[in-house]
């Protein structure tokens, strides 16, 4: 009885999440979709990590940190692109996506450099 | 053989320095072969006139005939210095020199020309060098041609010019502006004062004869001496023409008293002593190593021999080693120091001194003259001579008294002389006694000198003896300087042992109870050698016996340890054995096909991505239509993808400096562009939603 309960619960969460969701702009799925897909890299990354061993531990942890690295950075810019972030009001969202480009293209010369 | 025995001479005097027993032999065929070979020409001259002087002068006095080619050579050259004008007074000095034994042909005219060269030179002289030059080169030239007048009209003011120059003690200073005297000065003095008195118009004073016999004397007061008799000059500094020599000062010196002594007939009464002592020093340098050194020792030599008053007689041994087994007999002989025959006279020897102690014995006997070889001979050793080394002293007594006058023997002459012979060695035999008892356990004979090889064993309780006796070929007892038994282990541990000997019979008793721990209480084989060997012993052997086969207790705890060996040089000083290098090991990579595979599984998220924009509707539509703000776009793209394609470069092979340099200039486009783009797009959007 309780488990249905909590079952039916659960359900009824993931439905009105998913509901939520699909009310996002499209950018912003299109932003999550790029954070999900740098965090996916870094997960296999990590998995191939746990099979060979860490020996260029240095290559590993370049890998590992754009994706994270980018993911952030996606991250922010999901922030200030966001219309109903009151903060940002006044940042036109080119201004973000310019910022978002500039970084990732700092980081990944920082992580080439380090990939060895 | 005679340059061996000249070396053998010469280490005689060295080791005999202190007991007076100098021997020196004269002038021989290696003085000759010297003389040839030192004074080669080079290309058919022999350079300056002074040193083609100096050979001509050695050949001459050695009796060496010379080549016409240098005749030729030497008298263009002696016609070109004396015709010249710009010639100086060393050189005529020098030609006039040649001249003197060459006998060119010369120029009257040159020979004018150089006369009153040489006369002006003479006025205007100052230095003691001017007028040995000047004075020379006239009284050469008034020998060679007669009919030249080179009288000196103011010999006295000359004479007086040169003895200003004179110092107190004998020597001469070479000018009045230099403090220093030398004997070489005073040799060149001498000279020069003899000269102005053979020039000088027949009027001389006699004062002026004994003046220069004092100055001869005060000279030979400063002369030096070695403790064997030998006496010779030298400098105390290094003179205004450089070092001189030993032999350089004594040969000038040499020179000028000669001439004196040709100049005038007076006796000079030079000490016989003395003239013996340099004859000696000149005859000790054995046969010199330089041309100079050899013309000056053979041209001082030459004067020495022609003094009248005290000519040198030289005893000399050609061999001072006789053997008594061979029947050697000993020659002495007795000649000038170029090595012409004395006057008749005998030789006696007088003393035997036995080297190394006090022992003397007066013998006075005489030495039978053999007239074909030219040689005085000992027929028999005195009867108690035996095998060792002696000196000889010996005595010249000439047969005519009136030789005493004008002969200088040396008085007594010692010579070191070795008698040898082969030494009988007997009744060799090796022995191992019982320890307590002695009585003989195993005995063999040995053959000395010969081939043995015995095979002896022993325990520390017995004892090894070995005896021999030595006797000289006259029967009497001989102790050689070494007597040694060596016993060596087969590690290397060397024990020498001294055999000690009571009258003829040697013997020496290795008892090994005592040895133990001398011998470090090493068992085995022990190699046996013995070493017997003396100067006068021309038998001397060292020689292994055989081996002796020890059995020793064995070592207590703290006995020490037998000395290390030394080390095959090469074991410890060569190659080492090659390092092999332990490594880390190098870490484990994956293995290809893993690696593959995940770089198949890191592209999919990338292609999730992209089907993911597909789904969600992502589209191109905001791309800009127009020209411009397109264009702009389009190389906004470009741009970042030629950033991303400059890291893959980077990663690839370009350094970090290049990279920012490019990225610098890429970066500062994309700024540009970007702007545009974004720009336009902010303003389009903008348009909308005011719209």
């Amino acid at each position: 009885m309780g488990r249905s309960a909590a079952t039916k619960d659960a359900h009824a969460l993931f439905h009105s999440l998913r509901s939520a969701y699909a009310a996002t702009p499209n950018n912003l799925k299109i932003i999550d979709l790029y954070i999900l897909f740098a965090v996916a890299t870094a997960v296999i990354q990590v998995a191939y990590m746990a099979i060979v061993g860490s020996f260029p531990f240095n290559s590993f942890l370049s890998g590992v940190l754009s994706c994270v690295g980018t993911a952030v950075l996606a991250v922010s810019l999901r922030i200030q692109v966001n219309k109903d972030n009151k903060e940002f009001k006044d940042l036109p969202p080119e201004r973000a996506f310019a910022d978002f480009v500039l970084c990732n293209l700092v980081l990944h010369l920082v992580i080439i450099n380090f990939l060895g | 053989m005679a340059r061996d025995l000249g070396i053998l001479v010469i280490v005689v005097l060295v080791l005999a320095a202190t007991c007076q027993s100098a021997v020196v032999s004269p002038v021989s065929e290696s003085h000759r072969s010297a003389a040839l070979e030192l004074f080669s020409p080079a290309h058919g001259s022999y350079g300056s006139l002074e040193e083609t002087y100096e050979a001509l002068k050695t050949f001459k006095v050695l009796g060496i005939e010379k080549k016409h080619a240098i005749r030729t050579s030497s008298c263009a050259s002696v016609a070109d210095t004396l015709k010249s004008t710009s010639s100086a007074l060393k050189d005529f000095f020098d030609a006039l020199r040649v001249n003197s034994i060459l006998k060119c042909e010369l120029n009257s005219e040159a020979v004018r020309g150089t006369q009153s060269r040489l006369k002006d030179s003479l006025n205007g002289a100052s230095s003691l060098i001017d007028f040995y030059y000047s004075i020379g080169g006239l009284v050469l030239l008034k020998e060679q041609m007669s009919e030249v007048d080179v009288n000196l009209g103011d010999a006295d003011r000359i004479f007086r010019s040169i003895k200003a120059l004179g110092q107190s003690d004998g020597r001469w200073r070479l000018s009045s502006n230099n403090p220093e005297s030398s004997n070489n000065a005073a040799g060149i003095a001498l000279e020069a004062l003899a000269g102005v008195i053979s020039l000088a118009t027949p009027q001389i004073d006699n004062s002026w004869i004994t003046t220069l016999k004092n100055d001869i004397l005060k000279l030979f007061d400063g002369i030096e001496r070695y403790d064997d008799g030998t006496y010779y000059f030298d400098e105390k500094h290094v003179g205004a023409r450089g070092h001189q020599s030993p032999l350089s000062s004594s040969a000038s010196v040499v020179r000028g008293i000669a001439a004196v002594a040709a100049a005038t007939s007076e006796t000079l009464n030079l000490p016989g002593e003395k003239i013996m002592g340099l004859a000696k020093f000149f005859l000790g340098v054995g046969v010199p190593g330089s041309a100079q050194d050899l013309y000056h020792q053979i041209d001082a030599l030459s004067y020495l021999e022609n003094i009248r008053e005290s000519t040198p007689l030289i005893l000399s041994l050609p061999a001072t080693v006789i053997s008594v087994t061979k029947k050697d007999q000993l020659k002495v002989r007795v000649s000038t120091l170029l090595g012409s025959p004395a006057p008749t006279l005998s030789v006696r020897l007088m003393q035997i001194f036995v080297s190394g102690s006090k022992d003397a014995s007066v013998i006075d006997q005489e030495l039978k003259f053999d007239a074909v070889s030219g040689m005085h001979v000992l027929e028999t050793l005195p009867k108690n001579i035996d095998v060792g080394s002696y000196i000889f002293s010996f005595e010249v007594i000439f047969h005519n008294p009136e030789h005493k006058k004008t002969y200088v023997s040396g008085g007594r002459t010692r010579v070191l002389v070795h008698i040898t012979g082969v030494i009988k060695i007997d009744n060799a035999e090796i022995v191992i006694l019982d320890g307590d008892r002695g009585s003989v356990e195993n005995q063999k004979k040995l053959k000395l000198p010969g081939d043995n090889a015995v095979a002896l064993s022993a325990n520390h309780l017995q004892k090894l003896r070995l005896s021999f006796d030595m006797s000289t070929p006259f029967g009497n007892a001989f102790k050689p300087h070494q007597a040694f038994l060596k016993l060596r282990h087969e590690s290397g541990v060397d024990h020498i042992f001294l055999v000690g000997n009571s009258g003829k019979k040697f013997e020496i008793i290795l008892d090994f109870l005592g040895l133990v721990e001398k011998f470090f209480y090493l068992p085995g084989r022990y190699n046996i050698q013995l070493t017997v060997g003396d100067a006068d012993m021309e038998n001397s052997f060292l020689q292994p016996l055989g081996f002796v086969e020890l059995d020793l207790p064995d070592a207590p705890e703290k006995a020490t340890r037998p000395p290390p060996q030394a080390v095959d040089p090469y074991s410890r000083y060569g190659p080492k054995a090659e390092i092999t290098h332990i490594f880390r090991a190098p870490e484990k990579r994956p293995a290809k096909e893993l690696s593959l595979t995940f770089l198949g599984l890191v592209l999919v998220p990338f292609f999730g991505f992209l089907a993911g924009l597909v789904q969600l509707g992502a589209n191109l539509k905001n791309f800009p239509k127009s020209t411009v703000p397109s264009t702009f776009a389009i190389l906004f793209h470009l741009g970042i993808a030629a950033v991303l394609a400059l890291y893959t470069l980077f990663w690839l092979k370009l350094d970090l400096f290049t990279t920012l340099k490019a990225l610098g200039f890429l970066g500062m486009f994309l700024m540009f562009v970007g702007h545009k783009t974004l720009s336009h797009l902010a303003s389009t959007s903008s348009k909308l939603k005011s719209v």
